[in-house]
């Protein structure tokens, strides 16, 4: 069963911001940290769902959880410099303290996708929210058939989790491929856009489920991919983004047409998406 | 001959040809295989083969003095290199370099285009693959034009 859009937000509270100190950092790329943060308590979260990462004095943002779903003593999170905000949470050291509220918002429907193919797009920064349904899939690799990770990058610097990619590529039972739009002879991938990917991928279309994060015309080219090569409209699910001031569905800055980001999303079907992407004004 | 018929059967861009035109692709058509590191095209030469990928990786790339090649696009199994040899002045315009040992079946150019003009149908059939194969590319270059993973596009945090 798919689970029902806003079940995860609902009942969190709001907001109960805590201080988490920052226990490491490691940087994925040029403009990408991964900070490992240490909850006071167990924290859980469901594939797909973020946090509300703040820093005192300067702002807060939504980043989502790009850990192992597993692993509740530690939570990790990985932040793009694209601003003020991103880039002091960047720049945090160990020792250093990130105000967290969350986790909010609806998850991968990981369970709805059990007994078919499943494949996982990725476009630039879109690998993060993505990383926790990887872990959570291979975790119980038996409820699924092929499992295919497609994902796409500016250049091959621009990749992020290059060495868990590689051990990626080494399993069996994960068919991985990556694409770049520009490179220099010595990268050994392929280059193209993402899209191109979907027609080389082996998967069942009609037996398919398709999870997908990043730029939303990218999305979109992919979607239409996707659809040219079979899988319904009701398996395609992709995590939006939208500038996020609340997280809790009052203030109405990450809302698309009648649905707000933070609690019917971020991740959502592209049947019920769809007819809103295409909008100039929604 | 059969052999390169059930090639040319096999491979998405024209495995769906009635067999008679199979039949007659096949009269244009030789197995080639080239080794990692070697060419199966460079820019400005002339452009008389059209190659129908079976395996391997193919990078089109682009050289320019004191900078070093490109990649400009890889291709793969199931997808066509060149077509170049299609229309007028019929020269690459790229370098094509094996990046894993290639196998293909290669269509010779000017053979494939005398066939078309004897046969406007299949001439059609062709040109008609041959504009959705080019569409593709040009989506999938207006795409990159867009640079949708750079920071301009990102929201700002």
């Amino acid at each position: 069963m798919l689970r029902p859009a806003d079940q995860v937000t609902r009942g969190q509270p709001w907001p109960s911001r805590q201080l988490w100190p920052v226990v490491a950092t490691r940087p994925e790329s040029h403009d990408t940290v991964t900070l490992e943060l240490e909850p006071p308590a167990p924290f859980t979260f469901e594939p797909g769902q973020f946090t509300m990462l703040y820093v005192p004095g300067v702002g807060e943002v939504p980043i989502s959880v790009s850990g192992d779903p597993a692993v509740t003593g530690l939570v990790q999170q990985t932040v793009r410099d694209v601003g003020m905000v991103t880039h002091a949470l960047g720049t945090r050291q160990p020792g250093d303290q990130v105000g967290v509220r969350g986790p909010y918002g609806t998850c991968w429907p990981l369970a709805g996708a059990e007994g078919g193919d499943v494949l996982v797009v990725a476009g630039g920064a879109g690998l993060p929210p993505l990383r926790p349904a990887l872990y959570r899939l291979l975790a119980h690799r038996e409820r699924y058939q092929r499992i295919i990770l497609l994902y796409g990058a500016r250049t091959p610097a621009d990749l992020l989790f290059t060495g868990e990619l590689a051990a990626w590529r080494s399993r069996f039972d994960l068919d991985v491929q990556v694409t770049v739009d520009a490179a220099a002879t010595d990268w050994r991938g392929d280059v193209g856009v993402v899209p191109d990917l979907i027609g080389r991928a082996p998967f069942d279309p009609a037996a398919t489920t398709a999870f997908m994060v990043g730029p939303e015309v990218m999305m979109r080219f992919t979607i239409r991919a996707l659809t040219r090569a079979g899988v319904p409209d009701e398996r395609i699910f992709l995590s939006a983004e939208r500038n996020m001031h609340c997280a809790a569905a009052m203030c109405g800055h990450c809302q698309i047409g009648p649905f707000f980001v933070c609690r019917d999303g971020p991740v959502f079907s592209y049947r019920a998406l769809g007819p809103w992407l295409r909008r100039r004004e929604a | 001959m059969e052999t390169l018929e059930h090639e040319l059967r096999s491979h998405p861009f024209v495995g769906d040809l009635e067999p008679a035109y199979l039949a007659l692709l096949a009269g244009c058509a030789e197995n080639v295989e080239f080794w990692p590191g070697t060419f199966l095209f460079r820019e400005g030469a002339p452009a008389d083969r059209c190659y129908l990928l079976r395996e391997g990786k193919v990078a089109l790339e682009i050289a320019a003095l004191g900078r070093g090649p490109l990649i400009v696009q890889t291709l793969g199994a199931g997808e066509v290199a060149g077509f170049s040899w299609l229309l007028e002045p019929h020269r690459w315009q790229f370098d094509g370099q094996a990046l894993e040992p290639v196998r293909a079946v290669a269509l010779d150019g000017p053979c494939v285009r005398a066939k078309c003009e004897q046969d406007p149908r299949l001439g059609f059939e062709l040109m008609r693959r041959f504009a959705h194969l080019a569409t593709g590319r040009l989506q999938s270059t207006r795409l990159r034009l867009l640079d949708v993973y750079g920071t301009s596009h990102a929201a700002p945090r």
